[in-house]
């Protein structure tokens, strides 16, 4: 165990993408909430970017910064057009839970 | 004859004479309910009366100055070929036009007794909402019946034969708003098509008789009548065929079973008493001009096939005779005016296929056409006798108890009756006479080879029963209808129809007074001219096939008189009986006779011999049954139950189970890509895909080079490499750096042979994977 604390290496980095990327999957899966469910979207792609950093040191190829970069960008519009779809939905029906939002459905 | 059909003249407007009535009921059934009514009328008698003028100047005309110069050529007739409808292999069929003397005869009687059917019938369907499609099925009726007379070859015949067969079930039916009138309708169809069934055997026989002798190519086609006709065929008619008789007879017996069905003979008999159910004009039409007629226009036709068999004749003759008594019988108690005449037909057209079996043509045409004027003539009088009772409110218009003392009251319709009533009884000199007696004498003198002598008397004497029936009940209706007073309110009424009505009685009337003279009976010292003899000589046979005897109807002139005379007084007789009877309407004699002895004989006749319950029981039932179980079992449970509910039950089982899946809940959908991704990922098996840590070697000139592979994953990307070189089981130590262990991907050293160990270690995870190599310079020199 104290090897794994002082010794920090990739695995490490990859595990903790993985752990991240589960409970983005699992806010996204369960929960209603719209807002959550965008805030676990983040979780996500943060996850993928960590790995892809991760990967990017362990071969030592500098291109992979380049999609993370990307995806940071992509995040940023991404919740930025969420967030506002979000608001605007509150603003009409008081809520923002998604099962409720089934207008469609019918 | 084979010369005689090189010598065919042509005609280039015997078509016109079908299709102008076609075109008449084209435009009639397609236009007809746009056109106002003077306009239908218009064209559909237009139609046929051109078609009567066409018809009328080809006989006139160049056929009559052929049959002058040339007699035997004139047999053969004009053809008219319009294109090759059929040519498969041996068979070719042509559609083709034949005018003949014979059917001159036809076209002449079918055309002209039409045209005055569709003059009447303006009267009688003047308050019909249908009468544009009523018109329109009349011209499609005398269209067919032109085509199967003027027919060259036997499937154009067939086109005829099927065409009315067709349009009798239409006008059967023609008020199929009642069921029983539908229900009329379709038995004549399916009748009739029990009939054509077995025309069409007898076709094929033909055919396969006769393809070898002109299987290249036949100048007409193979089923073409002058080519069936040729001295050529003879001999394949004659060939044994099943249970040993000729081909001539199996072939002859079908066609003469679809004779029986068109043409109303003993078994099949039992649509044409239904048929009644048409308009009265449809009737007239069926019995007098079209349909029925075409039984015994077609044995005509095939002569030379009839006579090659004997036998054949024989069922002809005795099939006819038994139709001419039983008939008879049935119409005693009939109180339908109708259906009396319908029998009257039925029996009349036995009188005919006598005549035709005992090798008689030119009787039986005889009395096709003097019947199609009488017989026409009492349709189209019952017509306007029902017209009348109907106009007065009578609910029963056809029952001849409520009637009565319409003589004053019907004078034309009256005197037409009369006549007709003494053509059909048989008293000289109307039409009847003559005919009828040229059936009955050419009866009792036939003896053709292979029968019983005594057959031919046998015949007459039937025939005399039927004549002595037929007289009979054609004067009970006679008297029961005009004669005594009326006996019902209508009935005393009644006025006598319009004039388009009685016109055409009194035309038929007249013919059925004079026609008898175009068939003189023949005498040896007195030479009276018999034309209508001379006319068909050419196109119909006049030998016994193939022993070559003539035909022959020997009988002295006294035996001729005597024959006559007792025909007359037969006719007479009957007339007498039924005065005493019926001559002041319904006697007591009769009703006291039928409630006594004479009771089931009564019953018999006014049942028709129970022929529909008979049917009703071995063929109808059955089948329904038959019909009941096949919907039951294949349509409902196979077709409804298995193949479409149960497709339809499986889908919808897998519908249901998707529908649970697709609920438009898009997190439940992530739940399933989510986990079968995951599921994806746990199956694959990756093993193969993975490289495990090795490495190479190569013997380079003296030096041996080493390359380490460390295979996939984070082990690879920061392994480190140790060596042991040596064999001693120890990592080597770098020989640059003294203290650190070899650690590179690349080595070379000397030729060497011994175990060589390869250590892939990964820092962060502390594996260690350990790789052996033992190499043996001499054995595997170049090797890896």
């Amino acid at each position: 165990m104290s090897n794994l604390l002082w010794n920090i290496g990739y695995p490490h980095f990859l595990v903790l993408a993985a752990v991240l990327f589960l409970i983005g999957v699992v806010g996204v899966l369960v929960r209603r909430n719209a807002l959550i469910i965008l805030m676990s979207v983040e979780l996500m792609l943060n996850a993928a970017n960590v790995t892809l950093v991760t990967f990017s040191r362990m071969w030592g190829d500098i291109s992979a910064h380049t999609f993370a970069l990307i995806v940071i960008a992509v995040a940023a519009a991404e919740a930025s057009v969420g967030l506002a779809i979000v608001v605007a939905v509150f603003r009409g029906r008081r809520n923002v839970e998604v099962d409720r939002l089934n207008t469609l459905r019918h | 004859m084979e010369q005689a059909s090189h010598t065919f003249l042509e005609s280039s407007s015997l078509v016109w004479i079908p299709l102008l009535p076609l075109i008449g009921a084209f435009i009639n059934l397609v236009f007809g309910r746009r056109m106002p009514r003077w306009a239908v009328y218009a064209v559909s008698i237009g139609a046929v009366a051109l078609a009567c003028l066409v018809a009328f100047y080809q006989v006139f005309g160049p056929l009559l100055s052929t049959f002058r110069a040339e007699p035997e050529t004139a047999g053969s007739g004009f053809t008219q070929i319009l294109y090759t409808w059929i040519e498969v292999g041996a068979f070719k069929s042509q559609l083709a036009f034949r005018l003949d003397t014979l059917s001159a005869v036809m076209i002449m009687i079918v055309t002209f007794v039409g045209t005055l059917i569709h003059i009447y019938s303006t009267g009688y369907m003047a308050h019909d909402p249908r009468y544009s499609a009523f018109f329109g099925y009349l011209n499609l009726f005398t269209g067919s019946m032109l085509i199967l007379v003027l027919a060259a070859n036997m499937p154009v015949m067939f086109i005829g034969w099927e065409g009315v067969g067709l349009c009798s079930f239409l006008l059967i039916g023609f008020w199929y708003e009642n069921e029983a009138f539908a229900t009329a309708g379709r038995k004549a169809f399916v009748v009739n098509r029990i009939g054509d069934f077995c025309f069409l055997l007898g076709m094929f026989l033909l055919f396969w008789a006769t393809k070898t002798k002109f299987g290249a190519s036949p100048e007409f086609g193979s089923l073409d009548f002058a080519n069936l006709r040729s001295p050529a065929v003879g001999p394949a008619y004659l060939e044994t065929f099943w249970g040993g008789d000729r081909l001539a007879a199996a072939a002859a017996i079908f066609l003469f079973i679809g004779a029986c069905g068109k043409s109303a003979q003993l078994p099949l008999f039992v649509w044409l008493p239904d048929a009644m159910a048409g308009p009265t004009p449809v009737s007239a039409l069926i019995h007098a001009a079209t349909m029925v007629t075409a039984g015994v226009y077609m044995v005509c036709r095939l002569s030379f096939l009839f006579a090659s068999s004997t036998t054949a004749m024989f069922v002809v003759a005795t099939v006819g005779l038994l139709t001419a008594l039983a008939a008879a019988f049935m119409a005693f108690a009939q109180t339908d005016l109708k259906k009396v005449l319908a029998y009257s037909t039925v029996s009349q057209l036995g009188f005919m296929f006598v005549a035709a079996g005992t090798g008689n043509w030119t009787a039986a045409i005889f009395h096709l056409g003097t019947h199609a004027f009488f017989k026409a003539c009492l349709f189209l009088g019952a017509g306007s006798v029902m017209h009348a009772m109907e106009h007065e409110g009578s609910a029963t218009p056809g029952d001849i108890m409520t009637m009565g003392g319409l003589r004053k009251r019907l004078p034309l319709t009256h005197i037409t009756f009369l006549i007709s009533c003494l053509a059909i009884a048989g008293i000289i000199p109307f039409a009847g006479f003559f005919s009828k007696d040229e059936i009955l004498g050419g009866a009792f003198g036939v003896e053709p080879p292979g029968w019983i002598v005594w057959y031919g008397k046998l015949l007459w004497a039937g025939l005399l029963i039927a004549a002595l029936g037929t007289a009979f009940y054609m004067w009970r209706l006679y008297f029961l209808v005009f004669a005594g007073e009326g006996r019902s309110e209508p009935a005393k009424h009644a006025h006598e129809s319009p004039l388009t009505m009685t016109v055409p009685l009194i035309i038929l009337a007249g013919f059925a007074s004079v026609i008898g003279f175009v068939g003189l009976p023949h005498f040896e010292h007195v030479h009276l001219p018999h034309i209508l003899a001379d006319w068909l000589e050419p196109a119909v046979t006049a030998k016994w096939n193939p022993e070559g005897t003539e035909i022959e109807r020997h009988a002295s002139d006294a035996t001729t008189a005597v024959l006559m005379l007792i025909a007359l007084l037969v006719g007479a007789s009957g007339i007498a009986g039924a005065y005493l009877f019926y001559g002041r309407g319904p006697s007591k004699t009769v009703a006291k006779l039928v409630e006594g002895g004479l009771g089931p004989i009564y019953n018999a006749s006014k049942h028709k011999l129970w022929f529909d319950e008979v049917y009703d029981a071995i063929f109808v039932r059955p089948f329904k049954v038959l019909a009941r179980g096949l919907f039951e079992v294949v349509d409902r449970f196979v077709i409804d139950t298995v193949a479409v509910n149960g497709s339809a039950f499986v889908v919808g089982i897998f519908g249901r189970m998707s529908r649970w899946f697709q609920n438009g809940n898009v997190q439940r959908y992530l739940v399933g890509v989510v986990f079968g991704g995951a599921l994806v990922f746990l199956v694959t098996d990756i093993s193969d895909c993975r490289h495990a840590a090795t490495f190479e070697y190569k013997l380079v000139g003296n030096q041996l080079e080493l390359h380490a592979e460390p295979g996939d994953g984070v082990e690879g990307a920061t392994a480190k490499i140790y060596w042991d070189l040596d064999g001693d089981g120890e990592k080597d130590k770098d020989p640059a750096k003294p203290g650190e262990l070899l650690d590179k991907r690349d080595v070379t050293m000397a030729g060497y042979s011994g175990p060589i160990t390869m250590w892939v270690a990964d820092p962060i995870t502390r594996k260690e994977v350990k790789v052996t190599k033992t190499i043996d310079l001499n054995v595997s020199k170049g090797a890896k």
